[in-house]
C-alpha cells in the first residue's frame, strides 16, 4: 500500500514526514499532532447557521448529534470527540476566518465537512500549506479529488459532473433522439452539472440540448423558465435545481400540461421534501440518481440501517421531523469519518489521518444504497463514485439498472 | 429625509468644536492609539492579527458610508457593489497581469472613484427612498453581474479567483499576517487623515450644507451636483479600497462573497458605529467583526436571532451610534470638570 | 405570439405576488412614513403561525382570520415595544437598523422553530387551471384578494375618519397633535394594519412559492421596487407597479437578455424610469416650501 503512494503526494508530504521523524527521535508523544491526546480528538467544522443558506445548518446539527452518540458509547479507542462547529454564513471570507480560528486557536486535529464549493475553494490552499486535513467536504464539485495538487483535501459525495454523465449515458442509450431542456441554478453547482452533462453527451450535445435556462436563488419562482422550456419543444426536462425550485418546476410543468421525461438531480431527490410538495402525481416517472436511502421510501422501513438511524434520530435529535434529508447525509458522512479515526488507531497525526482516509476499502456505510460503497486510495480521492438510477413510481423509488461507476 | 438627518446630526453634536486648549488631548490620545495599534500584532496570535486586519479593512469601507450617508445625506444600500469592484480589480490585476499587490490598491481605488462618480451623476435626481432603491438594485444585481458569462474569462465566473500570497516587502522581519496588518493600517491611517482634512475644511462644510439646506447651499453658489457626485465617487473609492485589501487578506474572491447582506451590513455597521463621525467607522468595524462571534457563542441554534437582538439593543442604548455615545459621555464629563473648576478659580 | 402571451400571463401572475407585497409596503408607508424592511419577514412569520394553527387542526378560514388577528396584535406590540422609543427622535437610520434587526430575528426564529425544509401551504381556491393551465385557480384568487385589499385600503385612507387621521399623523405629526389626533396611537394602529395586510399577502404567496423562512426576502425587494415604480404614496400605483415588475422581468428574461441577466436589466429599467419620473409613475410630486 505504502509503495503505491504517488510521487507528488510523497513530495507534498516530505515536510510532514521529516517533522514526524524528528519528533519520533525525541519522544513517544510523536503519535499526536495538535488536537489529539490520550483523552480527546478535536474535530473542526464550518457550516452556515445564519444567512440565506441556513437550511444546511441541519447537517452540522446531525454531525454533532452523531459524535454525541459516539461519546456516549465510550468514544473512539478510548478518546472522546470534541466537535467544534462554527458558523460561516456561507460567505467565503468568513469561512477563511473561522477555519483559521479552528486551526490556529482551537488547534483542531482536522477540519471535517466544511460546506460549499466557494467556501472550500477559499480555504483549500491554506489547509494544504498548513498540512491540516480538509476531509470529506460537503460539496459535489469535481475539483475535490485532485490528490496531486491538494493532497490534504478530499471530497465525499459523488461529484455533480459524474452524476450528470450518468443521465447523459442513460439518454444516449434509451432516448438518443431526445430534445433536452435544462433548468439550472446560476452558480458553480448548476454549471458543474451542465458541464458534466454536455461532456457526457459528447458531440451530440449541441443537437440534443435545445434550451438551457438559469435561475437565481433570489428568484421567487421559476414559472417563467418552465413556460419557456415547454415552448422550446423539449421532451426531456433536466431539472438541476435545489429543493424549493425543483418542486416549483415539477409542479408548474404539470400545471401547464408539459409531460416530458424528467431527470431530477440528486440534490433534490428527496420524497418528503420535494416530490410531495410538488405533488406525487406530478412527480410520477421522475428519474434520479441516488446513493443514499430516502427515509420516506417505504421499501427501507424494515431495513436494519433505517431502524438504527431512526432510533438515533429519536434519541439524539428529539423534536426533529424525519423529513430533512440532511440528517441522513450527516449521519453517513460522520460514520465515514468515524471509520477513518478508528483505523488511525493511536497514531493520531495529521499525516496518518490522511493516509487512513485514503485507505478505505469497500467500506459499507449505513444509509448508503445497496451496492454503493466507499473506496479510496492514495490516487483515488473520491470516496463515493457509484450511484444508481431510480424511477419514482408515485410512492417510492424503484432502482433500475446496475450500479454506475466503480 | 434630509431634514431628518440633520436633526440626528445635531443630536450627535456634530458641529461642536472643542476649544483650542482642549484640542491637545485628543491628539495625544490619537498618538497613543496609533502606537498601541503598531504594537498590537506583536502581542497577539496570527489569527487575531488577521482578525484585526479585517477590522481595519471594514473601518475603511464604513468610513466610505459615513462620508456619503452621514455627512452628505445620500443613503446607499448597495455599497457592496463597490467593495466587489475593488476586490475584483485587485484580484484580476494580480491573477492576470501579475501586478504587485500593493500597486493594485490605488488602482482599485481609482477605478471605484470613477465608477462611483458615474453612478452618482444619475443618482442626483433621486432622493430618499428612491435613491435607496437605486442603490439597492445595484447591490442586488452585483452577484449576477460578476457571474455574467461575457466576462467569465477575467472574473472566473461562478468559481471566482484564488490569489497567491503577497511577497515580502523590503525583507522586513514580519510574518505574512503582520505584513498585511501593517499594510492595511498604513492605508487606513492615510485614508482617515484624508477624510478628516476633507470634512473639516471648506469641502466638508459644503457637503454638510448640501445635506442640511440644499436650497440655501445652491443659493450660496455651491455646485451641489458636482459635490454630490464627487462625494459618491470618494465614498465608492473608500469602500473599493477596502474591497481590494480584503481580497488580498482573504486571497479569494467569488460572487458569493458579495451578496446583498454585505451592503446591509455596511449600512448598519456605520449606524451602530456612529454615522456622523469619522471615529465611528472604527467602532462599527469592531462591531461587525466581533459581535457575530459573540452571538455564536451564545446560541448555536439561532445565532442570527441573537445578532439581531444585539442590533436592536445597541440602537436602544445609543441611537446616535457608539461615537455619538462616546461624544455625549465625554461632553458631560467636560461639563462637570468645568463646573468643578469654576469655583476654584473664583476662590 | 402564443409564447409571448404565455410569458405575459406568467408575468402577471408573478406580478400579483409583488403587487400584494407592494400594497403592504405602501400601507405602512402611508401610516408611518417608514419603509419597513422587516415587513416581508413579519408576513412570513404570520404565515407560519397560520400553518401551525392548521397543523393543530383548525380549518383554513378559522386559521386565516385568527392569523390576521394575531398579526394585527403582533404589529401593535412590535411598535409599542421596539419602535416607539425612536418615535420622537426622528432617527431614520437608527430605525432602519432596528428594522434589519427585526428581520434577522424573525428569519432566524422561524428556521429554528419550524425548520428550513419547505412546507406546503394550502390554497382556499379551486385547484383547476385556467387559460390552458397558464394561470392556476389560486393565482386568480390571489389577484382577486389583492384587488379587494386595494379597494379596502383606498376607501379606508380616503373616506374614513380613522384613515384620514392616520395619514395626517404620518405626514405631519406636529399639526396633527394640535388638532387632537393621538399620533402615537395612530402609529401603533398603522403597524397593526400593516401586520394584518402582510399576513394576508403571506398566506396568498405561500401556496405559490412554498413556505420556508427565506420565502419573502427577494419578494420584498421586488415588491419594494414595484411600490416605488408606481409611486410610494399611491396604492393603485403600487399594485400596477407590482404587476409591471413581474411582466417586465419575464419579458426581459425571455426575449432580451436571457435568464442570467434578467434581474439586473429589469432593475436597471426601473431605475431608468425613476430617473425620468422621480416620484414614480403615479406618485405625487411633492412641492416643498422653503
Amino acid at each position: 500500500m505504502r509503495t503505491s503512494i504517488s510521487r507528488s503526494m510523497f513530495a507534498g508530504s516530505i515536510a510532514a514526514v521529516l517533522g514526524l521523524a524528528l519528533a519520533v527521535g525525541g519522544a513517544f508523544a510523536a503519535k499526536y499532532d495538535p488536537g489529539a491526546s490520550d483523552k480527546e480528538i478535536k474535530i473542526g467544522h464550518t457550516n452556515p447557521y445564519s444567512g440565506p443558506a441556513s437550511a444546511y445548518g441541519s447537517i452540522g446539527k446531525a454531525i454533532a448529534a452523531y459524535w454525541q452518540m459516539v461519546n456516549d458509547k465510550g468514544g473512539i479507542n478510548g478518546r472522546k470527540i470534541t466537535f467544534i462547529t462554527l458558523d460561516d454564513g456561507y460567505s467565503p471570507p468568513k469561512t477563511v476566518e473561522q477555519v483559521r480560528k479552528l486551526v490556529e486557536q482551537e488547534q483542531v486535529l482536522l477540519v471535517f465537512q466544511p460546506l460549499g464549493t466557494p467556501s472550500n475553494t477559499a480555504i483549500q490552499k491554506y489547509m494544504n500549506v498548513k498540512k491540516v486535513p480538509q476531509l470529506f467536504v460537503a460539496t459535489g464539485a469535481t475539483k475535490w479529488g485532485d490528490y496531486k495538487k491538494f493532497p490534504w483535501t478530499m471530497g465525499w459525495q459523488p461529484s455533480y459532473q459524474s452524476e450528470a454523465k450518468a443521465y447523459a449515458a442513460y439518454l444516449l442509450k434509451h432516448h438518443p433522439n431526445a430534445k433536452v431542456g435544462i433548468l439550472y441554478q446560476n452558480d458553480d453547482y448548476g454549471k458543474d452539472y451542465l458541464h458534466g452533462f454536455r461532456e457526457g453527451l459528447g458531440d451530440k450535445a449541441s443537437r440534443m440540448i435545445v434550451k438551457e435556462l438559469s435561475y437565481e436563488v433570489t428568484d421567487p419562482t421559476v414559472d417563467s423558465q418552465i413556460v419557456e422550456l415547454k415552448a422550446s419543444g423539449a421532451d426531456v426536462f433536466f431539472n438541476v435545481a435545489t429543493p424549493k425550485f425543483a418542486a416549483q418546476a415539477i409542479r408548474k410543468a404539470h400545471e401547464i400540461g408539459w409531460r416530458p421525461l424528467q431527470l431530477l438531480n440528486n440534490v433534490s431527490a428527496n420524497i418528503n421534501n420535494v416530490l410531495k410538495p410538488a405533488g406525487l402525481d406530478a412527480a410520477k416517472g421522475v428519474i434520479t440518481t441516488a446513493y443514499l436511502k430516502d427515509v420516506a421510501d417505504p421499501q427501507w422501513h424494515d431495513d436494519a440501517d433505517f431502524k438504527e438511524w431512526k432510533a438515533w434520530m429519536e434519541k439524539y435529535n428529539p423534536g426533529v421531523s424525519l423529513n430533512d434529508g440532511n440528517y441522513v447525509y450527516g449521519y453517513a458522512v460522520a460514520y465515514t469519518m468515524h471509520q477513518v479515526l478508528k483505523q488511525a488507531g493511536d497514531e493520531l497525526t495529521r499525516e496518518n489521518i490522511m493516509r487512513q482516509a485514503a485507505n478505505l476499502k469497500n467500506l459499507e456505510v449505513p444509509m448508503l444504497l445497496p451496492g454503493v460503497r466507499v473506496n479510496t486510495s492514495p490516487t483515488d480521492y473520491r470516496p463515493i463514485e457509484s450511484v444508481r438510477l431510480a424511477r419514482f413510481d408515485g410512492e417510492k423509488y424503484v432502482l433500475f439498472g446496475d450500479v454506475i461507476g466503480e | 429625509m434630509n431634514t431628518l438627518l440633520k436633526s440626528e446630526a445635531v443630536a450627535a453634536g456634530l458641529p461642536a468644536r472643542a476649544a483650542p486648549r482642549e484640542r491637545r488631548w485628543p491628539l495625544i490620545g490619537l498618538a497613543a492609539l496609533l502606537a498601541a495599534a503598531c504594537l498590537l500584532p506583536f502581542f497577539i496570535s496570527n489569527y487575531r492579527t488577521f482578525q484585526f486586519t479585517l477590522v481595519l479593512v471594514n473601518a475603511i469601507a464604513l468610513l466610505g458610508i459615513n462620508i456619503l450617508t452621514g455627512y452628505n445625506g445620500q443613503i446607499s444600500l448597495g455599497h457592496g457593489a463597490f467593495y466587489a469592484l475593488g476586490a475584483y480589480t485587485t484580484a484580476i490585476l494580480i491573477d492576470q497581469l501579475g501586478v504587485p499587490y500593493w500597486l493594485t490598491v490605488p488602482i482599485a481605488g481609482a477605478v471605484c472613484l470613477v465608477a462611483g462618480f458615474l453612478f452618482g451623476l444619475p443618482a442626483l435626481r433621486l432622493h430618499g427612498l428612491y435613491l435607496a432603491l437605486a442603490t439597492l438594485a445595484l447591490g442586488v444585481a452585483t452577484p449576477q453581474l460578476l457571474k455574467y458569462k461575457g466576462i467569465e474569462e477575467y472574473t472566473g465566473g461562478v468559481q471566482g479567483i484564488v490569489i497567491l500570497k503577497p511577497e515580502a516587502p523590503f525583507g522586513l522581519p514580519l510574518n505574512p499576517d503582520q505584513r498585511l496588518y501593517f499594510f492595511s493600517l498604513t492605508i487606513m491611517v492615510l485614508l482617515f487623515a484624508l477624510a478628516r482634512n476633507l470634512l473639516r475644511g471648506r469641502v466638508g462644510r459644503a457637503i454638510v450644507a448640501i445635506r442640511d439646506h440644499p436650497i440655501a447651499a445652491d443659493a450660496m453658489g455651491i455646485n451641489s451636483a458636482m459635490y454630490k457626485s464627487l462625494t459618491f465617487g470618494v465614498s465608492a473609492m473608500y469602500t473599493g479600497i477596502a474591497g481590494a485589501l480584503a481580497a488580498i487578506a482573504v486571497q479569494f474572491v467569488a460572487p458569493d462573497s458579495f451578496a446583498i447582506g454585505l451592503s446591509f451590513a455596511f449600512l448598519f455597521g456605520s449606524v451602530i458605529g456612529g454615522i456622523y463621525s469619522i471615529s465611528g467607522a472604527l467602532y462599527g468595524a469592531l462591531f461587525l467583526q466581533f459581535v457575530p462571534h459573540l452571538s455564536e457563542g451564545i446560541s448555536k441554534a439561532a445565532p442570527q436571532a441573537i445578532f439581531g437582538v444585539f442590533l436592536i439593543l445597541f440602537m436602544f442604548v445609543m441611537p446616535a451610534g457608539i461615537a455619538g455615545f462616546v461624544r455625549l459621555v465625554s461632553a458631560r464629563a467636560a461639563l462637570r470638570r468645568r463646573a468643578g473648576a469654576q469655583p476654584a478659580k473664583g476662590g | 405570439m402564443e409564447a409571448f402571451l404565455q410569458q405575459v400571463l406568467t408575468g402577471l401572475s408573478t406580478g400579483g405576488i409583488y403587487a400584494s407585497v407592494a400594497l403592504a409596503v405602501v400601507m405602512i408607508y402611508k401610516a408611518t412614513h417608514h419603509v419597513n424592511f422587516a415587513q416581508g419577514e413579519m408576513a412570513m412569520f404570520s404565515t407560519y403561525i397560520a400553518w401551525q394553527l392548521m397543523a393543530w387542526g383548525l380549518p383554513y378560514w378559522g386559521a386565516f382570520f385568527l392569523t390576521i388577528a394575531i398579526s394585527f396584535v403582533g404589529g401593535v406590540v412590535i411598535e409599542r415595544t421596539i419602535i416607539r422609543p425612536f418615535e420622537r427622535q426622528d432617527a431614520v437610520l437608527a430605525v432602519v437598523t432596528v428594522f434589519i434587526g427585526i428581520l434577522l430575528v424573525l428569519n432566524s426564529l422561524a428556521g429554528w422553530i419550524w425548520e428550513y425544509t419547505i412546507k406546503v401551504f394550502p390554497s382556499p381556491f379551486p385547484a383547476g387551471a385556467v387559460f390552458g393551465g397558464l394561470v392556476s385557480g389560486h393565482q386568480l384568487g390571489l389577484l382577486g384578494v389583492t384587488l379587494a385589499m386595494l379597494l379596502l385600503v383606498y376607501v379606508f385612507f380616503r373616506y374614513t375618519p380613522l384613515g384620514l387621521a392616520m395619514r395626517a399623523a404620518a405626514e405631519n405629526p406636529e399639526s396633527s397633535r394640535l388638532v387632537g389626533i393621538r399620533v402615537s396611537r395612530m402609529l401603533a394602529l398603522g403597524w397593526g394594519l400593516a401586520g394584518a395586510i402582510g399576513a394576508v399577502a403571506g398566506m396568498m404567496v405561500a401556496p405559490i412559492v412554498f413556505l420556508e423562512p427565506n420565502m419573502m426576502l427577494s419578494i420584498l425587494i421586488y415588491g419594494f421596487a414595484g411600490a416605488l415604480l408606481g409611486g410610494i404614496d399611491n396604492p393603485w400605483g403600487a399594485v400596477t407597479g407590482g404587476f409591471a415588475v413581474g411582466v417586465l422581468e419575464n419579458l426581459m428574461g425571455a426575449y432580451v437578455v436571457g435568464t442570467d441577466l434578467k434581474l439586473t436589466v429589469a432593475l436597471a429599467v426601473i431605475v431608468g424610469v425613476l430617473l425620468i419620473k422621480p416620484s414614480g409613475l403615479f406618485g405625487r410630486t411633492v412641492v416643498k416650501r422653503v
